[in-house]
């Protein structure tokens, strides 16, 4: 097959002309003709399983799915003619007939694509039977994460798809066929007793509200309402970029200070920011791979892991835990941001306020739904206390503005609370692919060598991007005395973004193919910013402007590098001492545990 | 009246030849020869969708890759037929060397045989005589392998792409197409599939020459066929029948004098009425059949014909795709509500056109033959199914 090869068809009667392996949906696209779409999304396979996009094609007996039909040559589609809307109109009625449409009382309501083609297609006509009460109207609650209800779903297969490709987790499938089919788990266990790491692309990418975070919005409310209560929120760096989407912003936009307005207008007590912690994190971070590289460099121990890998994912860290405990002392002991925020929110902050930490609540803002998960790790309450309360996503958080009846645009931007509320631009790109290794590399690059990374402006280029696996590497030259072991040495690293990708360099390192010392995962695609708890939807297109939004904040902000965070200083000026202290190791590190295989 | 042929029984695929006298005479051939003489004949697929096998031998020959592969399609899941399975205890050996033709054909060293689940008694036996056939191969120079693979007991596993996935240990569901088997089949290769009776048809074109074969059956179905014939007859069984037939001639033979409608070619095929027997060929230009033929006298309720019928595409449609998943269940459904009187008689033309719809939208044949039976049903005998 010869690339770039031009195909001409006619769409509608109109002529186009699309590369070869385009599909008549693609092509129908650049001519701006809609066809509705289900199963399809860009992140995936092609499953062409709804039969929502059928079109007839000029001398075909049947009318094809034009998500999957590739364009061939002097082909005439017509994508409204009668035939094709009928048929459209019944494969939307029988959807219909197989769900529980309560669209009033649903997370999704006015964004969903179901309800969408609904509108567009059936008018309350009920041409079917209705086959509900056929189905099971089993709802999975039990985890403190992610709600799956199948009397909403349309078996699209996005989520499975996504669970396998995008993740390879693959802890959801098909199970039973004809009219037993549906999406299912391990022996139909609840989704908190299998493999599922809770990152949330699914819920993402499901078109109904079939999957949905389990959301703590009330539980917020009633704890900004308590007045016995003082309600400290952080927010993660991903969300600044994304949350503008949920309240009518274009993709990219950035809405930093207005969002900390509105949380103030929200009645939170104080408003901080999990970059605070990023931060911390790179302190922590760094100094305990320099320590890891000192161990096996200079003491030839045998017992510290390298390579060392990032632990600020929660969907990577529950991953590995299922799939590659025999690698867990590779993983840094630091706590995620948000756990490390909400500690020194139950200690530091505190002490500093003069409050009893039983009456603090802290509540983060996170991109994410694994974090849900993380926050109730019995892991996470080294104070004697929960490190956070309660997590709510960038939706729920969007919600909660539109609750309040605040006009988010008419907003005046603010900043954050003192104590925890100071971040570098090296925090802020925590929320991208290759954020955390560029801020770890900012500061340990001079903590080592006296001197700043030679990149310009600080940008490291290389580490940057969307490609599922980076690989990038860096001499250090010119060390300070007491890191003169390091001269010459050659940092190698690796960036991976999706579990997938994760797997692919987890597969080659446990194997020995690949001698990395530091390697930054993120279970998500693109990072953070395209967390399971973000926008939906999320797509390669808007991902790139949340990243380019990202990398404008950084650029930004007066102070870009973790170690000259002033706040950060202070905290070790006045409680920690100094990285990996003793203290710091009781409070902000902790261990994983090895979990199933199914 | 249509032009159609006398009743005529023939003895071709279960008789015994030399293998080796066939594999011989092939070996000598170029792939082009082989092709062109299966081309010649007119042979159509004997697997449901009567694709004319030349073809599809031509296109998957014409496909660069090194690997390919010759899948041998004895899933059999149509309910009434078992004409493989007599083929597969009889006459194992036409079956291989159909492969080994094929194999030489299009250019694959690899044959697959998915066998039935329920058919796993035959086993042993098979494997003996493939053992035996093995070396005959190694004999007549052929570099060809067959192996075994056992279904897992769906329907759906007989449709050629669901089949694949079924092998490569997913799950059986029918994929996209394009791409056809030819160019991206088993593990992405490129592949022919065909029925067992399919393969064995070639066998008989090697030996006899397409001309000698075109002389059978009709011009547009040639050859003959392997029939079940099932259901009120006296005779039920196996009979190689040739193409072209009207249904007229078929009940004469068959029937129990009282047939008032006989259902060809299983669940996905169509129900033909009394009235339309004379005009109806059974063959490709008529009523094409995989080989189910059964009979139903005045004492059959064609409502429990149907409900059987809907039942089993009900819980064998793969549910993968929207037409087919609740287009089932809505035709099921709806038929039993007419029935009891919760829903009006008109609703059934409600339901024709949804069936209508899953013709021409499902993704697969199994959704796409949905409305066959459910239509020449309903519509030649709508009063049974309301009242
Ligand atoms: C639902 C469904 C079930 C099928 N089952 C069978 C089967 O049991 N045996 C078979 O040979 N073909 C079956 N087919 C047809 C195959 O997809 C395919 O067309 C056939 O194996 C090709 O062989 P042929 O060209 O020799 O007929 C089935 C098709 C569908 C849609
Ligand atoms: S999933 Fe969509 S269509 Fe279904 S109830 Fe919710 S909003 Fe309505
Ligand atoms: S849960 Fe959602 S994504 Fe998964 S199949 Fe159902 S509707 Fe589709
Ligand atoms: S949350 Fe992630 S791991 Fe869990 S089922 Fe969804 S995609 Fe799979
Ligand atoms: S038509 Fe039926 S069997 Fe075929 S893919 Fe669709 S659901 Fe599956
Ligand atoms: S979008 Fe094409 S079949 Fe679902």
């Amino acid at each position: 097959m010869k690339k770039n090869k031009m195909i001409n068809l006619k769409i509608n009667n109109q002529s186009v002309s699309v590369p070869e392996g385009s599909t008549i949906l693609q092509a129908a696209q650049k001519l701006n003709i809609h066809i509705p779409t289900l199963c399809n999304h860009d992140d995936l396979c092609v499953a062409g399983n709804c039969r929502v996009c059928v079109v007839e094609q000029k001398g075909a007996r049947v009318l094809v799915a034009a998500c999957a039909q590739p364009v061939v040559e002097g082909m005439e589609i017509l994508t409204n003619s009668l035939k094709v809307r009928n048929a459209r109109k019944h494969v939307v009625e029988l959807l219909l007939s197989e769900h529980r449409a309560d669209c009033t009382k649903c997370y999704r309501n006015q964004n969903c694509e179901l309800q969408t083609l609904a509108n567009e297609y059936s008018f309350g006509d009920h041409i079917f039977l209705d086959l509900v009460g056929r189905h099971e109207q089993m709802i999975d609650y039990a985890s403190c994460a992610i709600i799956k209800d199948d009397s909403k779903c349309i078996r699209c297969q996005r989520c499975v798809r996504t669970c396998s490709e995008l993740q390879k987790v693959s802890a959801i499938a098909v199970s039973g066929k004809g009219a037993d089919m549906k999406i299912s788990t391990f022996h139909d266990r609840p989704i908190s007793h299998v493999v599922c790491t809770n990152c949330g692309q699914c819920v993402n990418r499901c078109p109904t509200g079939a999957l949905t975070e389990k959301n703590y919005i009330d539980y917020v409310w009633d704890a900004i309402y308590d007045t016995e209560k003082h309600v400290v929120v952080q927010t993660a760096p991903a969300v600044r970029v994304a949350l503008g989407e949920d309240l009518g912003y274009d993709p990219g936009e950035r809405v930093t200070g207005k969002m900390v307005t509105a949380l103030k207008q929200l009645g939170f007590d104080s408003v901080l920011d999990t970059d605070f912690s990023a931060d911390l994190t790179i302190m922590e971070e760094g100094t305990e791979l320099l320590t890891r590289l000192k161990k096996v460099l200079v003491d030839k121990d045998k017992d510290t892991a390298l390579p060392m890998t990032t632990s600020c994912s929660p969907g990577w860290i529950k991953f590995i835990e299922h799939k590659y405990p025999k690698m867990l002392p590779n993983v840094s002991t630091c706590k995620s941001p948000q756990q490390m925020f909400g500690e020194l929110a139950k200690t530091y902050y505190a002490e500093k306020k003069g409050l009893n930490p039983e009456n603090i609540v802290s509540v983060s803002i996170m991109p994410c739904t694994a974090k849900k998960f993380e926050a109730n790790r019995p892991e996470m309450r080294d104070s004697g206390y929960k490190d956070v309360d309660y997590v709510l996503t960038t939706r729920e958080f969007a919600i909660m503005i539109k609750q309040a009846g605040i006009d988010f645009r008419t907003l005046e931007s603010s900043h954050y609370d003192s104590l925890m509320g100071d971040s570098s631009g090296a925090a802020v790109i925590f929320g991208a692919t290759g954020g955390v290794m560029e801020a770890a590399i900012r500061t340990a690059y001079e903590i080592v060598t006296g001197k700043p990374v030679p990149f310009d402006n600080l940008n490291i280029t290389p580490v940057r991007g969307m490609e599922g696996v980076k690989e990038a590497s860096l001499k250090i030259e010119g060390c300070k005395k007491e890191w003169k072991f390091l001269e010459g040495v050659e940092l190698k690293t690796a960036i991976a973004h999706g579990l997938t990708n994760a797997n692919k360099v987890m597969d080659a390192v446990s194997k020995g193919k690949a001698t990395y010392h530091f390697i930054e995962i993120m279970a998500c695609p693109g990072g953070c910013i395209g967390g399971g708890g973000q926008p939906i939807p999320t797509n390669i297109d808007i991902r790139q402007k949340r990243i380019d939004a990202i990398y404008e904040e950084d650029m930004s902000l007066p102070i870009r590098k973790s170690h000259e965070n002033p706040e950060i200083i202070q905290l070790y000026n006045d409680f920690l001492e100094k990285p990996n202290s003793h203290k710091a190791h009781e409070l902000l590190h902790t261990h994983y545990v090895e979990r199933v295989k199914y | 009246m249509m032009k159609t042929k006398k009743i005529s029984k023939v003895d071709l695929i279960f008789e015994h030849i030399d293998p080796r006298e066939i594999l011989i005479k092939v070996h000598g051939m170029s792939s082009e020869e082989i092709i062109e003489e299966i081309l010649e004949s007119g042979l159509k697929g004997r697997g449901g969708a009567g694709f004319p096998t030349g073809m599809k031998w031509k296109f998957c020959s014409e496909e660069k890759e090194k690997t390919k592969y010759i899948v041998c399609n004895a899933d059999e899941g149509e309910p009434g037929t078992f004409k493989d399975r007599e083929i597969l205890d009889r006459v194992a050996y036409k079956v291989y060397a159909g492969m080994a033709i094929a194999g030489k054909a299009v250019g694959a060293k690899t044959g697959i045989i998915y066998l039935r689940g329920e058919y796993k008694f035959l086993l042993p036996q098979l494997r003996m005589e493939l053992d035996s056939f093995h070396k005959l191969l190694k004999e007549t120079g052929y570099d060809f392998e067959i192996d075994f693979r056992l279904g897992s007991g769906a329907y759906i596993c007989g449709e050629e792409s669901a089949l694949f996935e079924s092998i490569e240990g997913k799950r059986g569901e029918p994929r996209n197409k394009p791409p056809y088997p030819t160019t991206a089949g088993l593990f992405g290769k490129p592949t022919t599939i065909n029925n067992v009776e399919t393969l064995v048809n070639s066998v008989i074109i090697m030996k006899y020459g397409s001309d000698r074969y075109k002389q059978m059956g009709t011009r547009y179905s040639t050859g003959a066929k392997v029939f079940s014939v099932s259901g009120d007859t006296p005779i039920p069984g196996i009979y190689e029948l040739e193409l072209g037939m009207s249904l007229f001639e078929f009940v004469k033979e068959f029937g129990d004098g009282d047939t008032k409608t006989v259902q060809v070619g299983g669940a996905a095929g169509f129900c033909v009425p009394r009235k339309l027997f004379a005009n109806t060929v059974i063959g490709f230009e008529g009523v094409p059949t995989g080989g189910s033929m059964k009979l139903f006298n005045s004492s059959r309720s064609m409502y429990n014909v149907l409900h059987n019928y809907l039942e089993f595409f009900t819980e064998e449609s793969c549910g993968q795709c929207t037409p087919c998943r609740v287009g089932c269940q809505q035709l099921l459904k709806g038929i039993e509500s007419v029935k009891k009187g919760e829903s009006q008689s008109t609703y059934l033309n409600e339901l024709i056109k949804l069936a209508d719809t899953m013709k021409i939208a499902s993704k697969c044949g199994l959704g796409q033959s949905v409305g066959n039976a459910f239509k020449s049903i309903v519509e030649n005998f709508r009063e049974e199914i309301i009242y």
